[in-house]
């Protein structure tokens, strides 16, 4: 451990971009050009430090690296402790690729609108600061302050410049965010007070606690994070934020800031009471296959395409669960590598529907048709993030998918048929969506609308581009990601307590 | 009957209180012999001065540990402490106070005895400067704060809490606007806090009753009110203790009325909103502060012993008093109504810490206090800015659009009402979190986890507000925010300093609440 792994990565990732945004807030608003040029500047510059730090990682090395920690409230135990697993670098990477491609993506959002664009970039760089801040974080303190904080700048990227209903959709995401923070601020403080007044998560994984008390526990956290991820039946507010924030912003919430919920499941509710985590399993999956199901059926019967992209994620992450709940290595890196490929698919679906809704001023689909026609490339575009969503093979989705699915079989048969169900509505959202608006005869209202015949421009090819590479190369190669989570998925099934059925393993150094 | 002789005195460790004593005569001197024209400058300086001067003598005796004027007075960690709360606090109250840029003759009324409505009172309106005696006023209910954080028995308490209150009645009624509203919240005031005056009495001679009959009372009288003779009456009398629960009952509600804990919390809306602006900030900061300063010294000094009993009572009090405040909070459209209901929740939050009969419950509600108090000065000068032709515009739904006609107001605005409502690096969520903790930690967890639900209802109203100053189109009627003059400036800048630095570097507050934690015997 010498050398570059002493450079303290997680802080400096994390303020990074928390300067960034404060720089670019007091840019003049006159001069909106280089407010978004340094936004965007800032942002690569983060993506290199993260993959300075991806590099640096060792793989199959110990369990947290870049470990830092500085005092912060002594009397409270409370530090400034940052430390990554292989799980919480792969989720930086992916903030860390999304942000730029989302800046770029969102360079005229804010011009149509009478707002500030120079806040706008600022807020985006503001919402990547704590994010990453979320992750990083190794004290369980510190972790709920990012958690919180969080929510202020994706609150007024969706209520200042989203669009229609955004006020609504804006009060609700911050309510229902605020409620199942506040569930889990009861339990920080019950686990604070049971576990000796510290905040050291390492500390914190071997008290011992009661029975009822560690099922209290959980379930505080529970709330927070299904909540955030969103599971079937905590989900509504998913639907409005996604079709009234911002379409950069919606790739952000759906494809990172909800993987935050499903992120904590793994770090914290697991390793903290693994005992009420096995006990509660079973409910767990019911909610995650209810959300495979439920919302699948919801997305094939939506008009509005944000809300078919956002009901989808819900069932995404219903999928997701199932691979955590699981507690088996197999589904549990599946489960992870979906939470990457999940934000890079819906990510890269979000910011197409956006380019699409630019063009045309509405969301519906009954409003598109044969778009096909007049933008071969979009459209094109638009199917295969279209077909990554639905995890075709070749696609990354599907290995995750797959494992999961693979992971969940021999140790849940029923759930694991139950959720191969959702692959095939998967499939029927997907093609009849894409059938409705950009297949069949020219809509012809859309003539009229002289953005639908401007394909897709340089500066939208240089958006999707990166995410349709890394969608392609993560479906044909996974295993440099695979070999970054695996130990740490091992690791907290470890924790959980729960050993790998005999014949299964991915890697082989996932046997011993 | 033995002679009555004046007990010793330890004249510097009760100088803070001389000093401001005597600085509110001469400041009813100066209304007498200075001209008109200089005594609004002449009090202001007097005042802020006398207030640092008491400040700086609370900072010099931090050492100080002493029970002293024949066991009246007890100067210890938390008296200190609280002491320089208020008379912080007190500084940035008096900054509010004295403003007189946004409005011509400053926020006062020059003579709230003239009929409302008659030519005399429209003239005063627009004309004359403000009375200048609300600087005396605040200097007395000043001395009675830092008296009845200080008493060391039920009998000096009760000094304190007339010398502070009767003030607060007559500051009520002196606001240059809403003339009616300001003399209705005054007399509101008067006859609910003469109701709890009077059950605080009556409550102290239960209490006497209780301890005269115990043999252990200190000496030959057979009993006393200091809180040490009741405190040993507490723990070993063998007499019925229904006296000592009613006596402790209506010493609560004493309390607690001036508290704002619900269900002794009704007058707080409408005095809130009917008084001038810096004198509910005032109230809400530093009358808060001497209220819970007591109530922590009766309940740990005095009535500690009987925690067991008393606890479960107040428990539901704090519960109740979280909830009304949080559920009617929700349905205001005035925004110095919906500060009210707050300060009841934050009463009933502060409350659910002095339960936990700890020196960890000791401490964080006293961090909660400081913490409170600065956030909740900064929401009053803010208010105080944003104004019409009318006066200030408190209606909600005025305050729509307000982000952009200017948005560093609005900002800031918000960033207060993220504190309100406890979101981290703010203030808000580092005192919350300290008395939940010491409330887990004695054992009281229902009582967070209604603390958690009513703050998720609390955070609605809160939210609105930002919805409509951000999300809003502005409209007509939405009134211009004003640029504050000096003294707003000065108060507004060191509420959001603190609201800040507390929310993001805690410690050196939470290290001086945890050494000051501690009652003298």
């Amino acid at each position: 451990m010498a050398g570059v792994t002493e450079f303290p990565f997680l802080s400096v990732l994390t303020l990074a971009p928390l300067v960034g945004a404060l720089v670019v807030a007091f840019l003049p608003r006159t001069n909106p050009e280089l407010a978004k040029r340094v936004a965007f500047g800032w942002s690569l510059a983060v993506l290199a430090l993260s993959v300075a730090m991806w590099v640096a990682f060792q793989t199959g090395g110990e369990r947290f690296q870049f470990r830092e920690s500085y005092p912060w409230i002594p009397s409270w135990g409370v530090s400034f402790t940052f430390a990554a697993d292989g799980i919480a670098l792969v989720m930086l990477m992916l903030i860390a690729v999304l942000v730029p491609v989302v800046i770029l993506a969102s360079w005229k959002d804010a011009d149509a609108l009478k707002r500030s664009v120079p806040v706008y970039f600022a807020l985006l760089l503001a919402l990547e600061g704590t994010m990453i801040g979320v992750f990083a974080a190794a004290d369980i303190f510190l972790f709920y302050v990012f958690f919180e904080v969080m929510l202020v700048p994706m609150y007024f990227l969706i209520g200042s410049y989203g669009g229609h209903q955004r006020q609504y959709a804006a009060v609700k995401f911050f309510l229902y965010s605020l409620v199942g923070g506040l569930f889990m601020l009861a339990a920080v403080i019950g686990l604070w007070v049971v576990g000796g007044q510290t905040f050291d998560w390492q500390a914190l994984t071997q008290i011992d606690m009661s029975t009822g008390t560690e099922r209290w526990l959980f379930l505080g956290f529970f709330i927070a994070f299904a909540i955030k991820a969103p599971f079937f039946p905590f989900h509504t507010w998913l639907p409005d934020s996604g079709a009234a924030a911002p379409a950069g912003s919606a790739a952000l919430l759906v494809g990172v800031m909800d993987k935050v919920g499903t992120f904590g499941i793994l770090r914290y509710c697991l390793p903290l009471f693994p005992e009420a985590s096995k006990w509660f399993a079973p409910y767990a999956l019911a909610l995650a296959l209810i959300g495979i199901i439920y919302a699948a059926l919801l997305a094939v019967g939506q008009n509005d395409l944000k809300r078919l992209v956002s009901y989808t994620s819900i069932a995404h992450f219903g999928f997701i669960g199932v691979g955590i709940f699981a507690f088996t290595t197999q589904a549990g890196t599946g489960a992870v590598l979906y939470m990457l490929n999940h934000g890079l698919a819906t990510g890269l679906l979000f910011l197409v529907v956006g380019m699409l809704v630019a063009r045309r001023g509405s969301a519906l689909v009954s409003d598109f048709g044969g778009v096909g026609k007049l933008m071969p490339i979009l459209a094109g575009v638009f199917f295969f993030a279209g077909l990554a969503s639905l995890a075709l093979p070749g696609t990354a989705p599907f290995v995750s998918e797959f494992l999961v699915l693979l992971g969940t079989y021999p140790v849940n048969k029923p759930v694991a048929v139950i959720a191969t169900l959702g692959v095939i509505l998967a499939a029927a959202y997907v093609l009849w969506m894409v059938q409705r608006t950009t297949q069949g005869t020219l809509n012809p209202a859309l003539a009229e609308h002289e953005g639908m015949r401007r394909d897709i421009t340089l500066r939208e090819k240089v958006v999707v581009a990166p995410l349709i590479a890394l969608i392609l190369l993560l479906g044909f190669y996974p295993k440099p990601v695979t070999d970054v989570i695996n130990p740490a998925v091992q690791a907290t099934m470890q924790d959980v307590g729960k050993t790998d059925p005999a014949p299964t393993a991915v890697t082989t150094e996932a046997a011993k | 009957m033995t002679e009555i002789g004046l007990p010793p005195i330890n004249y510097g460790a009760i100088t803070p209180m001389l000093i401001l004593f005597g600085a509110s005569c001469v400041g009813v001197f100066v209304e007498a012999f200075v001209p008109k024209a200089q005594r609004h400058l002449v009090q202001l300086v007097l005042s802020l001065g006398a207030i640092t001067a008491a400040l700086v003598t609370v900072v010099w005796q931090a050492d100080t540990r002493t029970v002293t004027a024949g066991g009246a007075i007890a100067i210890d960690g938390p008296t200190l402490f609280l002491q320089g709360a208020i008379l912080v606090l007190g500084v940035v109250s008096i900054l509010l106070i004295g403003e007189r840029s946004l409005e011509r003759g400053g926020p006062f009324v020059a003579q709230a005895a003239i009929v409302v409505g008659s030519d005399a009172d429209r003239n005063q309106t627009v004309r004359q400067p403000g009375a200048t005696d609300i600087y005396p006023l605040s200097l007395f209910a000043l001395t009675g704060m830092l008296l009845f954080v200080a008493a060391n028995d039920l009998l000096t308490m009760f000094i304190g809490l007339e010398v502070l209150s009767l003030p607060l009645y007559l500051m009520c009624a002196l606001a240059r606007r809403r003339r009616l509203l300001s003399q209705e919240a005054a007399l509101k005031y008067f006859m609910l806090g003469a109701y709890a005056s009077a059950f605080f009495l009556f409550g102290l001679a239960l209490v006497y009753g209780f301890t005269a009959g115990t043999p252990s009372g200190s000496g030959d009288n057979g009993g006393g009110v200091d809180f040490a003779t009741i405190a040993a009456a507490v723990r070993n009398s063998e007499v019925s203790p229904a006296l000592l629960y009613a006596g402790i009952a209506l010493i609560a509600v004493g309390l607690l009325f001036k508290a704002a804990a619900a269900p002794f919390h009704v007058w707080t809306p409408d005095v809130y909103q009917g008084a001038p602006t810096p004198v509910t900030g005032f109230m809400a900061a530093c009358t808060k502060v001497a209220a819970f300063g007591a109530l922590l010294r009766v309940l740990h000094v005095a009535f500690g012993g009987a925690s067991w009993a008393y606890t479960p009572v107040l428990g539901a009090v704090a519960a109740l008093t979280m909830l009304v405040g949080a559920v009617l909070a929700v349905t205001q459209t005035d925004i110095k109504r919906l500060l009210a209901y707050s300060s009841v929740a934050n009463a009933g939050y502060l409350l659910v810490g002095a339960l936990a009969v700890n020196k960890q419950g000791l401490a964080s509600t006293m961090f909660y206090l400081v913490a409170y108090g600065f956030t909740v000065l900064a929401g009053f000068a803010v208010v105080t800015l944003v104004r019409d032709a009318d006066g200030e515009a408190t209606h909600l739904s005025r305050w729509a659009g307000l982000g952009r006609r200017s948005p560093l107001f609005a900002g800031v605005f918000t960033f207060i009402l993220l504190a309100f409502a406890g979101i981290p690096v703010t203030s808000g969520f580092t005192s919350k979190f300290a008395v939940f903790g010491a409330a887990s930690g004695a054992g009281h967890t229902w009582l967070v986890v209604v603390g958690v639900l009513s703050s998720m209802i609390l955070a609605f109203p809160y939210l609105r507000v930002v919805v409509m100053m951000w999300l809003s189109e502005p409209g007509e009627s939405t009134p211009s925010v004003l640029v504050p003059g000096g003294l707003t400036a000065a108060a507004l800048t060191i509420g959001v300093a603190a609201t800040l630095v507390l929310g993001v570097a805690p410690e050196s507050l939470l290290d001086l609440t945890n050494r000051a934690a501690e009652f003298v015997p």
